[in-house]
């Protein structure tokens, strides 16, 4: 059943739909448990699962776009910083200088780590950018 | 002044005002300067076929720039276009101001509305009508406020010192970034634990280049990011180094990271970029904001933001940066409405710009309000800053209208930031990043700004700051040091924040934390439907806002006459000496007081003991060759009538009325009540030689002369707003003491030491 607005926010009424990335439960995330050790950032972290609950939520009110960038945001919860920088710094203008350039990165993310909405939106841009010549060199 | 002699003097007057440091532009459209209404503005239209956008405001696909496209993609809802598109505008425009057309069928209709056609609707829509509409639109019911913590020397003790400030006054979010680019690990780090002192739940963000500012977020110093900007130009998208791909890619990189985010735009920006295509500053900014929805960002700051003081100088413009943030609210995104760069030197149009959102509210009223002095403000100055927050305070006041902050006594504010200074100097020390002097803690702790500090330099912040980077360290060994150095409050409170990203709750429209919850267009979403619905000020609400310092009660204003009490019994004495009747003596001039007059008040509005005021005045009598002769009159407090009585007491027929705040009037036992002779009505500003003047003519006019009357000089000072209160405070004092027919009691005065003690 997909989440709505009544479930908002779902750290209150779903706790135990809430785990950080390696599974802690909000609950064991203390300060005791930081002082410990046994917390760490990556427990600190959002996971795709809970994006895509909150997708769910701001799609049920009315927010479909909103629900989209969530989406594409799950997708990208594994991808590696460095991979995340690189793409962004690719999608700059003139950064690419061919559509190929960011198609073989769309399919890295369609292959890699199964960021179909990503690499869908990245091959979108591609065709754009070469409509619009933003594959000329830029000084 | 201007020697120039065919010139009205009051142009120089109006020269040397700060207004006329703000610079005006003429209207323009073809070079960028219409607020509104461009002949390069497109009209409205939309055509679909097969069920895709292919004609846009009159651009046909395969012209579609950048822009085009992607509000062509994601922004429209092309089954909503047929519907909202055949609405005519003046029907819209009276939708968005009619409080029976819920919110909702208003944001559903703008899924289906291009941006020529929504800025055709908001343009037709007076300041007033915007402001309204906003308080209706906006998608969070209760209105808050964003600070910019920052200093000139990005020392991060200040840094501490200030979030804890900004979070005791209530800040929904505080904003900081640096002087030196280096510095932004140390400002995000002193910020986060700063913003952690007092209570937990104000989100952090620190503007630097994106790719730094997200690394910044991932280590957990930071809850938010706003300075991911969008144009209404494709030249200026691409001369800002992004495109609508790679902006709507980092939002999803920011949701991915569990961190708040929203995008910033605002009119001015294509034209201080020199890339406007001379469309109007309404136009671009609302294809800046229907990309934004088609990103998916969940708000926007806009409002002008760094182009607000540009669009200032155009005709219409401040309605224009209400006009754009009703947009945004239109299109159901949180608004963090600029009232940030100050867009002017005028206070009269500060004051004017910050009203209506003060009054319709605002997710963030400012995007950000300076928390710190104008030079220590590292994005410029902003409408409001530590200078005038006090004002902003007292609006809030005033109108009953909650502006997000509240007043913060003197005492707690020592407090917050010594345990702001303490606890960033412990992590820092305990990191062995840096050990704070306690002269340097010390100097800190009472500043008003940085001039006065003698803390860290720009250049051992950005040691800190590199080794912050170089070392790795994360939000979770700031935690661990703030506990081990015993701030362990400050510890949960940065914990609890970090958690936040973990469910992404406040990752939601219009998110901020209030009494430890995250609250939202979701779960307290605008429902106004007219009085007594939406936003209102609670009773408990009401009196935080109303908690300012320095408020007067008749208490008060007892007990300081009180303490006068003693000292006047070592300067005077007032003999009773049973009922007054009328002189006979033409060389008398009668002094009637009011009934509490020496009994429980004791000096003047202005200060002046009124044993001084009685002794100047017979002095000057005296010197006349005639007699003072003082009587208290118990029937009345009135000036005019406590003139008139004595003037009809006195052998000369010349009497002055005086009352204890020191209002003083000349009679004539014939005259009609208030029809006197000479009045002093200003008390406050009304000094001892005038008194004497004042008595010296009473004494000139019992002797049949004429004399040129005492005139009290003023400056126009606002004598109402500075001393009404105590005033009408006062004169009850007075009249709790009148009793109706009560006869007037001959008084003998005796002057007991000090210069007048011969009198």
């Amino acid at each position: 059943m997909l989440l709505g607005k009544a479930d908002y926010p779902v750290a209150e009424k779903h706790p135990d739909r809430v785990r950080g990335a390696r599974g802690k439960a909000l609950s064991e995330i203390t300060l005791d448990a930081v002082i410990a050790g046994e917390v760490t950032i990556e427990d600190l972290r959002i996971t795709p699962a809970a994006l895509r609950d909150q997708a769910e939520i701001s799609a049920a009110a009315g927010r479909p776009m909103l629900a989209q960038n969530f989406l594409r945001a799950a997708e990208l919860v594994a991808v590696p910083q460095d991979l995340v920088m690189q793409a962004y710094e690719l999608l700059r203008p003139g950064r690419a200088k061919s559509r190929p350039e960011l198609e073989v990165l769309a399919a890295r993310f369609r292959t890699e780590f199964a960021a179909e909405g990503i690499a869908r939106f990245i091959e979108e841009a591609a065709v754009v950018y070469e409509e619009r010549g933003l594959f000329t060199k830029r000084f | 002044m201007s020697d120039t002699p065919n010139r009205w003097r009051r142009f120089a007057d109006w020269d040397d005002r700060p207004l006329r440091l703000d610079k005006f532009a003429a209207e323009d459209p073809a070079n960028g300067f219409s607020a509104f209404h461009s002949p390069a503005d497109p009209k409205p239209g939309v055509t679909i076929a097969k069920g895709r956008v292919t004609v846009l405001d009159g651009v046909d696909e395969c012209d579609f720039d950048m822009i085009d496209r992607f509000i062509a993609s994601y922004h429209l809802d092309p089954a909503m276009v047929p519907e909202a598109m055949a609405m005519p505008s003046a029907d819209l425009a009276r939708m968005l101001v009619d409080m029976t057309v819920p919110r909702e069928t208003l944001v559903r209709l703008a899924h289906g509305l291009t941006p020529a056609k929504l800025a055709d609707v908001v343009g037709r829509l007076n300041a007033l009508e915007i402001a309204f509409a906003y308080s209706k639109m906006r998608a969070r019911k209760t209105p808050g406020n964003q600070a910019h913590v920052t200093n000139a020397k990005d020392d991060p003790l200040q840094l501490a010192a200030d979030a804890a400030i900004a979070v005791g006054l209530g800040f929904d979010e505080v904003e900081t970034t640096m002087r030196v680019a280096r510095n932004a690990w140390s400002n995000a780090v002193a910020c986060a634990v700063g913003a952690a002192v007092g209570r937990w739940g104000t989100l952090f963000q620190c503007s630097s280049e994106e790719a730094e500012e997200l690394q910044i977020g991932m280590a957990g110093f930071t809850s938010y990011a706003e300075t991911v900007s969008v144009y209404g130009t494709e030249k200026s998208f691409v001369d800002g180094d992004d495109t609508p791909w790679s902006k709507a890619f980092l939002a999803a990189a920011y949701a991915s990271r569990g961190i708040k985010m929203r995008c910033t735009s605002g009119a001015g920006s294509e034209l201080l970029m020199g890339f406007h295509e001379a469309k109007s500053l309404l136009y671009l900014e609302a294809r800046c904001l229907c990309l934004q929805r088609g990103m998916g960002v969940q708000g926007t700051q806009n409002g002008g933001i760094d182009g607000a003081p540009v669009t200032a100088t155009v005709p219409g413009g401040m309605r224009e940066l209400m006009a754009e943030n009703l947009l945004a609210v239109w299109l159901d995104l949180e608004c963090a409405s600029g009232n940030d760069a100050r867009a002017t030197e005028s206070e009269i149009r500060v004051g004017a710009k910050i009203m209506p959102y003060l009054i319709a509210g605002s997710d963030l009223i400012c995007s950000g309000m300076g928390s710190i002095l104008k030079y220590d403000n590292s994005f410029n100055p902003s409408l409001i800053n530590g200078e005038e927050l006090e004002d902003y305070l007292v609006l809030q006041r005033d109108f009953e209208a909650d502006g997000g902050l509240t007043p913060v006594a003197e005492g707690r504010a020592l407090d917050l930031r010594s345990r702001g200074i303490e606890a960033l100097a412990a992590v820092y020390d305990e990191l062995g990043l840096a050990t704070a002097t306690a002269a340097m803690k010390a100097s800190v702790l009472v500043a008003s700004g940085s001039d006065e500090t003698d803390s860290f330099t720009p250049r051992d912040v950005a040691l800190i700051s590199e080794a912050i980077k170089a070392r790795g360290i994360t939000v979770i060994e700031v935690i661990k040091a703030l506990a081990a150095r015993g701030f362990r409050e400050e510890a949960e409170n940065l914990l609890n924040v970090v958690k936040l990203r973990v469910s992404g709750d406040y990752l939601q429209t219009s998110a901020v934390v209030r009494g430890g919850k995250v609250v939202s267009a979701i779960n307290d979403p605008n429902d106004y439907q007219g009085p007594g619905s939406g936003y209102r000020v609670t009773e408990e609400r009401r009196q935080e806002l109303n908690s300012i310092r320095d408020v007067l009660t008749q208490r008060e204003v007892l007990r300081s006459e009180a303490m006068h009490e003693r000292e006047a019994a070592r300067l005077i004495s007032y003999h009773e000496a049973g009922e007054a009747s009328p002189g006979g003596d033409p060389a008398e001039v009668v002094i009637g007081i009011s009934p509490a007059f020496g009994v429980k008040l004791f000096q003047t509005t202005a200060g002046h003991k009124l044993s001084d005021v009685l002794a100047e005045m017979s002095a000057a009598i005296r010197a006349r060759g005639l007699k003072p002769r003082v009587v208290r009159f118990r029937h009345t407090a009135d000036t005019s009538f406590l003139g008139l009585s004595a003037a009809r007491l006195s052998g000369s027929g010349v009497g002055i009325g005086l009352q204890a705040k020191g209002t003083a009037v000349i009679h004539q036992k014939d005259r009609l009540p208030h029809h006197n002779l000479e009045l002093f009505s200003n008390a406050p500003i009304t000094r001892l030689d005038h008194y004497r003047g004042l008595a010296a003519n009473a004494a000139a006019y019992a002797l049949g002369e004429m004399p040129e009357p005492v005139v009290v000089p003023t400056r126009g000072e606002a004598m109402g707003s500075r001393f009404h209160a105590r005033v009408a405070m006062i004169y009850a004092i007075e009249t709790e003491m009148t009793s109706e027919g009560a006869a007037p009691v001959e008084v003998n005065i005796s002057f007991k030491g000090g210069p007048h003690a011969a009198g």
